[in-house]
C-alpha cells in the first residue's frame, strides 16, 4: 500500500464506498459508520497528498451529507452521483485533465455543512467549478483491470432458490441484451430504455435477495448507467453499450458457473469475473460526458426524452437505489397481460406423458365398447373424446414457448462476428413468435449459430466486395420461421456470395469424397456440404462457401428428428431450411407390420410407399436388391431380416415398399404391410437399449403393445454401409 | 399406480448379504431371492415387444401402464435353460441406479414367485467359490433356509451389466443374424 500513489488509493477507497452504497438499506443497516470510515480516510490521504482543492471539497461536502444524519432515499441518491464524479476527479487530477465539474444536480443540494472553511476559502468552489470545462472525454485506453476471483456459491446458498435464480437471471440477460441492441441503433426508444432498466433493477435486487453481494454491486453500476441515459444526462454511444454488454457478460459467465456447480460439478470453484474492469468503465463511460441535465438539451439530444413517461415501474426518482431485497421474487410485471406461473419442466414433462397415455386408454376404452350396443354410453364416449383432446392440445401448448428467445441470441451473435471480421450485417428476424416446443428451442440453438456464423463468416463478402459486385454495402441475414403443415419450418437466408457447385464438386474430389467422374447435379452437389469430412478448418478461407462443421449441424439436426436442405444461387446468395418436428414428445408415424411385430417410421423420413412390380426389383450381384423409384434406382433393405423377425413376407410383389431418406441418401424398407398413420407418444427405450442404433425410441400403440419406433436416418445409413462393404 | 415420486432404498450392493426380507423365486426349478425392499410390483406376463439386435437375454420392452420397461430373462441372464412361458411365469418390476441421475424401473422375468422369506444374519453365507464357469457377478452370497440354499442376487448389478454386454453383439454387424426373439410376443 505504501508505494502505490494517492490517486490509486483515493479511487480504491472511492470503490469501498461504491460498493458500500449499494448495500445501503435506508429501512435497515444504512452502513453510514463505514461510509464515514472510508470517507474518513479519504479526507485524510487527500489532504496529505495535496489533491486539488475541488476534490478536498467534494470529500469534505461528502462527508458533511453523511455526518448529518442517516443515509436516506435522498442521501443515497446525492451520494450515488457523486461517487462517479469523484472517481472522474480523482482520475482527472492524477492525468493532468481538467477536473470535471461538479455535477450539476448536486448543485442545488451542496449546502455544505461543517466544512472546514479552510476548504471553503479555496478558489473551486463547487459552484464557480461548475462553469470549468468537461473533461477529456477520449482519454487514452485504460488498462484492463485484474479480475476479480468470485466464489459462485456462497456457503449456506439454498440451491433451490439459487436454481430459480439462475433461471430468471438468463431471461432476465436476454431482455438486456436484446434491449441494448435495440438500443445502439435507436438510442431514443424510451420504452426499451425502461425494460432494460427494469431488468437491470429486478437481477439487483434477485441478487441481492440471494446475498450476491458483487454481483448486485455490478448492477447497481450499470444501472448508474442506465438511469442516467434514462434521466437524459447520458446518450447511449458505442463505449456505453459495450459496457453495458460487459456487465452483462459477467452476469451471464456467473450464471453458468452457477448452474454448472449447482449440477454438482466443479463445487466451491472459484470464477474469476472482470468485476472491477466493468466498474472503472462505467465510471468512464459516465464521466466522459457532461453529466448535467443541462446537456439532455444539448444538440447531441435534440428530442430530450423527459423523464416524466416512463412507465409506473419507478415511480420515485431515488427508489431504484434501494436494494429491493423484498421486491425480488414478483419478477417481470409489465411482461404481456396474463400472469405466469413458473414449472418444473420435469413436471411438464410428465404431464405430457400422462396425457399421451390418457389418449391411447381412452382410444382403448372406445374400442373395447360395443359400438352400436347403447346410444347413451356413446354419447359419454364421444364426450371423453373431446375433452381427452382438449386436454391433449393444453398440454402441448404448455411446452411450447415462441422462438423468439433463441433468435435473439442471434442478434449479438451477428453483430460480434461483423465487428470481428470487419463486415456490415444485418440481421432480420421474422417470425419470432412462432412456438414450438421448448426442447427443440433449446437443441436447434447449437446449429443455428453455426450455421449463422457460417453465413456472416463465408457467405456475406467484405464491403468493397459487395459493393464491386453491384451489391449494397451492408449484406443482409435473414431469419425466419413459420408453421408449415405439422412442422416448423426455420429458414436462414443470406444475400452473400452463394455456393458454386462446380467448386463445391472440385473440393469434394479433392478430398477424396467422391471421384472426379462422378455425375452430379447441382442440387446434389450443393449437398456435399453436408459430407463428413468435406471441410477442416484448415482450408476455410480458401473455400468459396461454407462447410465448417456442416455435417455435424445436419446431423443435430436429424437427431431432433427434423431435417435441412439448402438452395444456393452463386454471387445471389444462400438459404438453409430446416424442418422440425412441432414437439420432440410426439410424432406421426407410419406403422408397419412385420411379421408378427409392428414398427413405426417417422412420416417425416418417408417419401412415398407402394407395391412393387416384378420388373421394378432388381438383383445386382454383390450390390444387393435395388428398386426403381421412378427411374432411380434406390438399395432396398428387408426389413424382417435387417431385424431378424422370422415369418416375414417373402416375395416382394406381396409386400410394400416404404422409401425412407435421409439427407440425400434414400433407402426402401421392405415392409409386410401398412396399417395406418398415427400420432405417438415418444418414449425413450433407456439406457438397456443405449447401445443399439437401429430404434429411436418407443411408443405405446392403439392396443397398449409397445412399439418401436425405427430411426430411418441410421437404418438408411447402416444399410449404405453394408451394401458399399458388400460391394 | 407405481408412481416415480415414492423413493424406494436400493438393495443392499453386491458384496455382503444383509438380513432381512427376501422374495424368493425359481428360474428353472432353482430358487433364488432380491431383498424385498428392491420390489416394486409383481406382475403376469404381459404382452413383451422384442427390440432386435439385443442380446438373448434381454426379452424387449413391456408397456407398465404407459411406461415403457425393459425386460430381462435371468434364466437367459444366468446361462439356463428357459422353459417355455406358463401360467406362473411372471414379472419382477423392481427400480435401479440410472445413469443420469435418480432411478429407472427394471423388469425381470422369472418362473415363479414363491413367497417372501426373512433371513437371519445366521442364514446368511457368503458366495462360495463354484469354479471358473459360473458367474458370479450378480450374487451377492447364499442363503441357508429349510434345508435349501437359496441364491441370492442383486438386479442393481445385473441392470449395470446390461449396456456392456450388450456392446458386443450390437457391434458384430448383427443384422440379418440377430438373436431371434420374435416368437416372444405373446
Amino acid at each position: 500500500m505504501a508505494d502505490t500513489s494517492p490517486s490509486e488509493r483515493l479511487r480504491s477507497l472511492l470503490e469501498r464506498v461504491a460498493l458500500e452504497l449499494a448495500f445501503v438499506d435506508p429501512e435497515g443497516d444504512d452502513r453510514r459508520r463505514q461510509l464515514q470510515d472510508l470517507l474518513g480516510e479519504l479526507t485524510t490521504i487527500a489532504h496529505e497528498s495535496d489533491a486539488p482543492p475541488l476534490i478536498q471539497t467534494g470529500i469534505a461536502t461528502a462527508t458533511a451529507w453523511v455526518a448529518a444524519g442517516p443515509i436516506d432515499q435522498q442521501q443515497l441518491h446525492r451520494l450515488s452521483c457523486w461517487e462517479p464524479w469523484a472517481a472522474d476527479a480523482i482520475t482527472a487530477w492524477e492525468r493532468g485533465y481538467d477536473l470535471p465539474a461538479w455535477p450539476a444536480e448536486l448543485a442545488e443540494s451542496a449546502e455544505p455543512v461543517g466544512i472546514p472553511a479552510a476548504s471553503l476559502s479555496d478558489s473551486a468552489t463547487p459552484s464557480s467549478a461548475a462553469a470549468a470545462p468537461p473533461p477529456e472525454a477520449e482519454s487514452p485506453p485504460r488498462p484492463s483491470l485484474p479480475e476479480e476471483m468470485v466464489t459462485v456459491l456462497p456457503a449456506g446458498t439454498d440451491t433451490e432458490f439459487m436454481r430459480l435464480f439462475c433461471a430468471e437471471a438468463e431471461e432476465l440477460l436476454q431482455d438486456i441484451e436484446q434491449g441494448v441492441l435495440t438500443l445502439e441503433a435507436s438510442p431514443d426508444d424510451s420504452d426499451t430504455l425502461a425494460t432494460v432498466f427494469r431488468a437491470f433493477h429486478t437481477f439487483k435486487g434477485n441478487a441481492g435477495a440471494m446475498k450476491l453481494v458483487t454481483l448486485q454491486a455490478v448492477a447497481h453500476e450499470l444501472e448508474s448507467l442506465l438511469d442516467a441515459a434514462r434521466r437524459g444526462a447520458r446518450l447511449l454511444d458505442r463505449a456505453a453499450i459495450d459496457t453495458v454488454l460487459a456487465g452483462a457478460d459477467v452476469f451471464a459467465r456467473y450464471t453458468a458457473e452457477a448452474v454448472h456447480q449447482l449440477d454438482g460439478n466443479d463445487a466451491g470453484r472459484p470464477l474469476p469475473l472482470p468485476i472491477p474492469d466493468v466498474i472503472a468503465r462505467v465510471h468512464e463511460v459516465l464521466a466522459s460526458a457532461p453529466a448535467t441535465p443541462a446537456a439532455a438539451a444539448a444538440p447531441a439530444r435534440p428530442a430530450a426524452v423527459p423523464p416524466a413517461p416512463q412507465p409506473a415501474a419507478k415511480a420515485s426518482p431515488a427508489a431504484e437505489a434501494a436494494p429491493s431485497v423484498a421486491a425480488a421474487p414478483p419478477s417481470r410485471p409489465a411482461r404481456g397481460a396474463s400472469p405466469s406461473v413458473r414449472v418444473d419442466t420435469r413436471k411438464l414433462d410428465s404431464l405430457v406423458d400422462l396425457v399421451g397415455e390418457l389418449v391411447i386408454a381412452e382410444s382403448m376404452v372406445a374400442q373395447a365398447s360395443p359400438s352400436s350396443a347403447d346410444e347413451h354410453l356413446a354419447r359419454l364416449l364421444g364426450h371423453l373424446r373431446g375433452i381427452t383432446r382438449d386436454l391433449q392440445r393444453t398440454a402441448m401448448s404448455m411446452r411450447m414457448v415462441p422462438i423468439r428467445g433463441a433468435f435473439q441470441k442471434m442478434t449479438r451473435l451477428v453483430r460480434d462476428t461483423a465487428h470481428e471480421l470487419g463486415k456490415e450485417i444485418h440481421l432480420e428476424l421474422k417470425g419470432e413468435e412462432t412456438e414450438l416446443d421448448r426442447t427443440v428451442i433449446e437443441e436447434i440453438g447449437d446449429p443455428l449459430v453455426h450455421m449463422i456464423r457460417n453465413a456472416a463468416d463465408h457467405g456475406i463478402e467484405l464491403p468493397h466486395e459487395r459493393e464491386a459486385a453491384g451489391k449494397p454495402a451492408a449484406g443482409t441475414i435473414r431469419l425466419e420461421a413459420y408453421h408449415e403443415g405439422g412442422f416448423v419450418v426455420i429458414r436462414l437466408t443470406d444475400d452473400g456470395r452463394g455456393l458454386d457447385p462446380a467448386k463445391l464438386k472440385a473440393k469434394a474430389v479433392e478430398r477424396g469424397l467422391i471421384s472426379a467422374d462422378t455425375q452430379l447435379t447441382p442440387r446434389e452437389a450443393l449437398e456435399l456440404i453436408f459430407a463428413p469430412g468435406f471441410s477442416t478448418a484448415s482450408q476455410v478461407t480458401d473455400l468459396s462457401g461454407r462447410g465448417v462443421g456442416m455435417d455435424v449441424v445436419r446431423r443435430n439436426i436429424e437427431r431432433l428428428r427434423g431435417k435441412v436442405e439448402i438452395e444456393s444461387v452463386p454471387g445471389a446468395g444462400t438459404s438453409f431450411t430446416i424442418f422440425m418436428p412441432l414437439t420432440l414428445a410426439i410424432i406421426e408415424g407410419l406403422i408397419v407390420g412385420v411379421g408378427e411385430q409392428r414398427f413405426v417410421i417417422p412420416t417425416l423420413a418417408v417419401r412415398e410407399s407402394f407395391r412393387p412390380q416384378a420388373s421394378d426389383v432388381t438383383t445386382i450381384q454383390g450390390r444387393g436388391e435395388l428398386v426403381d423409384v421412378r427411374g432411380r434406382l434406390v438399395p432396398m433393405l428387408r426389413l424382417g431380416e435387417h431385424l431378424g423377425v422370422s415369418a416375414g413376407v417373402r416375395d416382394p410383389q406381396r409386400s410394400i415398399v416404404v422409401v425412407v431418406e435421409a439427407g440425400h441418401d434414400r433407402r426402401c424398407l421392405l415392409v409386410d404391410e401398412l396399417l395406418g398413420k398415427q400420432e405417438v407418444v415418444i418414449k425413450s427405450l433407456g439406457e438397456t437399449f443405449a447401445s443399439q442404433k437401429v430404434f429411436a425410441g418407443a411408443a405405446i400403440l392403439g392396443d397398449g403393445r409397445v412399439g418401436l419406433i425405427l430411426d430411418a436416418t441410421a437404418l438408411v445409413r447402416l444399410s449404405r454401409r453394408s451394401t458399399e462393404t458388400a460391394a | 399406480m407405481s408412481n416415480a415420486a415414492v423413493p424406494v432404498s436400493g438393495p443392499p450392493s453386491a458384496g455382503s448379504p444383509q438380513a432381512g426380507k427376501y422374495l424368493v423365486f425359481t428360474l428353472s426349478g432353482e430358487r433364488y431371492a432380491v431383498p424385498v425392499l428392491a420390489v416394486r410390483e409383481i406382475i403376469r406376463l404381459c404382452p413383451i415387444t422384442p427390440v432386435a439386435t439385443m442380446p438373448p437375454h434381454i426379452r424387449g420392452v413391456i408397456n407398465l401402464r404407459g411406461r415403457v420397461i425393459p425386460l430381462i430373462d435371468l434364466r437367459v441372464r444366468f446361462g439356463l435353460s428357459a422353459p417355455p412361458d406358463h401360467d406362473r411365469t411372471c414379472i419382477i418390476v423392481t427400480q435401479v441406479v440410472a445413469a443420469a441421475g435418480g432411478r429407472r424401473p427394471y423388469a425381470v422375468v422369472v418362473d415363479g414367485v414363491e413367497e417372501v422369506a426373512t433371513y437371519g444374519q445366521a442364514d446368511l453365507l457368503p458366495t462360495p467359490d463354484f469354479g471358473g464357469d459360473v458367474d458370479v457377478r450378480f450374487i451377492t452370497g447364499m442363503a441357508h433356509a429349510a434345508e435349501q440354499v437359496i441364491t441370492l442376487i442383486d438386479l442393481e448389478t445385473v441392470a449395470a451389466n446390461d449396456p456392456l454386454d450388450a456392446l458386443e453383439p450390437s457391434d458384430s454387424g448383427a443384422t440379418a443374424t440377430s438373436p431371434d426373439t420374435a416368437g416372444d410376443t405373446a
